[in-house]
């Protein structure tokens, strides 16, 4: 659990202090066990990223965090309180974007039942979505469907929906990877520029290990039956990180090597 | 190719209308179509038309309004209770299979003759139906559009009235469409069989005073008036949920 304080700007100013803390966390669900004696933290403005074969609760993690479910045994905090329920600034974003976008609501209606679950002033309410969904690139959009949008543009009407809550801390689960490669490049791009200009910290699932890599500031391995913490790793490519660049790097090579042999370590 | 469909019934018409001509039936339960069509216009023209398809209508709009709406409201509260819909089960299953009209004698005996004896049969009809339907339009609700609310922090009333009524709304206007052709049949049954008022009613009393072809008149305004309820509701269920009611999942240019 040491987080390098490595040279250059991987982390910005006032990283360090830990918003989600897994203490020595266990689940099991009906009999089986998921999860056992899970202990890690996110720190503040940190980006980090959860690998591991399927099955081994990836997906899990992030809903304990998020107040959807809650372990046996140990516990998870988010500022020092135990989460009890879902926090009004921590934001999921879900795999199933079309299944989690209302059909019968505009791009511009799915940004705005988040402001109305804070309970924003009603005034305020159209300057914040149009700003809202500029920031994702769908301001032409806002009288568009969920349906008339294309997968990308669905998962940027999601991500919109969430910053509406000013999300401290943003979960994302495998959000990219139903995306062609080169929406997933730039999507993974935009929420670097999300992520860094809001100084949120981000817990990302994933399945794709350069995608890992890529974004995060450490990359949590995850060993299956029950999912264990298996290794931590440290990324320290400088940000910010550049499609062509950053994937030529030496350290990222090395990273994705240390990564796949560990995967193939953990069997399939 | 649409006129390949009136063929048959327009031949048929005018077979029974030869035959009446050729043989000049003399009927107490039959009647020459033109005859039929006569007694037709002549219900229209005096009005009385008008006031058996007003009290027929009301008493069915009644029931279904009442009966149709406990029926989904119940479906709603035990959408959001594993418990209640546990505890109501046997009662449900129980009640549920009594046909309609064997409830008829109870309600005579509260109520009497008249627009509540028949209001409260028809709500007692369109209450199984509503109820069944509108549980499997809850219990059909995308899991993660709840599991959205809740991470949004959305309160009970929002959720009731953002996420879970919106997106059953498509079914629950199924439901209520179901309910409604319901409603007719039934307001008419029990005007046949007892109640002395509305379209079933004249139709006994035209059977009974051997005026065969008015008795054929007012079946035909029956028929028309289920008929036209029908395809108003589902043109509307069309204009309001032609877009919106189509599954998030079943949408072209997806993966993208």
């Amino acid at each position: 659990m040491n987080r390098q304080t490595a040279g250059g700007d991987v982390q910005p100013a006032g990283a360090g202090e830990a918003l989600v803390s897994f203490r020595d966390v266990s689940l099991t669900l009906s009999g089986r066990r998921i999860l056992e004696d899970i202990s890690f933290e996110l720190k503040e403005r940190e980006f980090v990223c959860v690998v591991g074969p399927s099955g081994c609760g990836k997906t899990t993690l992030l809903r304990l965090i998020a107040g959807l479910m809650f372990p046996t045994s140990g516990a998870v905090h988010y500022r020092n309180q135990i989460v009890r329920q879902p926090a009004s600034d921590i934001a999921l974003i879900f795999q199933d974007y079309s299944k989690a976008l209302l059909p019968w609501r505009t791009a511009a209606g799915n940004v705005a039942l988040a402001l109305e679950a804070i309970g924003s002033p009603k005034a305020e309410r159209p300057a914040r979505i149009s700003a809202l969904l500029q920031k994702v690139g769908l301001a032409q959009y806002a009288g568009h469907y969920p349906s008339q949008l294309s997968g990308g543009m669905q998962q940027r009407l999601q991500i919109a929906r969430c910053l509406a809550q000013d999300p401290t801390v943003l979960l994302m689960d495998e959000p990219f990877g139903a995306l062609d490669a080169m929406t997933r490049q730039v999507l993974q791009d935009e929420i670097l520029r999300i992520a860094d200009s809001g100084g949120t910290s981000v817990f990302f699932v994933t399945h794709d290990l350069e995608e890992a890599i890529y974004l995060g500031d450490r990359v949590l391995a995850l060993r299956p039956n029950p999912g264990r913490v298996a290794e931590i790793f440290d990324v320290r490519l400088p940000r910010p990180r550049d499609q062509l660049v950053t994937r030529e790097a030496g350290e990222f090579l090395q990273l994705r090597r240390a990564l796949f042999d560990f995967i193939q370590e953990t069997g399939h | 190719m649409r006129w390949k469909g009136l063929v048959l019934p327009a031949g048929a018409v005018v077979l029974a209308e030869a035959c009446a001509r050729i043989f000049g039936i003399q009927s107490d339960s039959l009647a020459a179509p033109s005859q039929i069509l006569v007694a037709a216009w002549g219900l229209l023209r005096d009005g009385s038309l008008f006031a058996m398809l007003g009290q027929t209508l009301l008493s069915a709009l009644g029931g279904l309004l009442i009966g149709g709406g406990a029926g989904l409201l119940l479906a709603l509260v035990l959408g959001l209770s594993p418990v209640l819909t546990r505890l109501l089960r046997l009662p449900i299953e129980a009640l549920r299979p009594i046909p309609s009209i064997a409830i008829l004698p109870v309600f005579l005996m509260v109520f009497g003759f008249g627009y509540r004896l028949e209001i409260a049969n028809v709500s007692f009809a369109c209450f199984w139906p509503s109820l069944i339907i509108g549980q499997a339009a809850i219990s059909g609700i995308e899991p993660r559009l709840l599991e959205v609310s809740r991470v949004l922090g959305l309160g009970f009333w929002g959720r009731i009235t953002k996420i879970v009524i919106p997106a059953a709304l498509p079914r629950l206007f199924v439901a209520f469409r179901l309910a409604a052709s319901v409603a007719l049949i039934v307001a008419v049954t029990v005007e046949i069989a007892l109640n002395p008022q509305g379209m079933g009613y004249e139709l006994m009393s035209a059977q009974s005073s051997l005026r065969p072809e008015v008795m054929f008149a007012i079946l035909l305004y029956i028929g028309v008036t289920g008929w036209s309820v029908n395809a108003a509701l589902l043109l509307a269920q069309r204009r309001l949920f032609g877009r919106a009611g189509a599954l998030p999942g079943a949408v072209p240019g997806e993966a993208a």
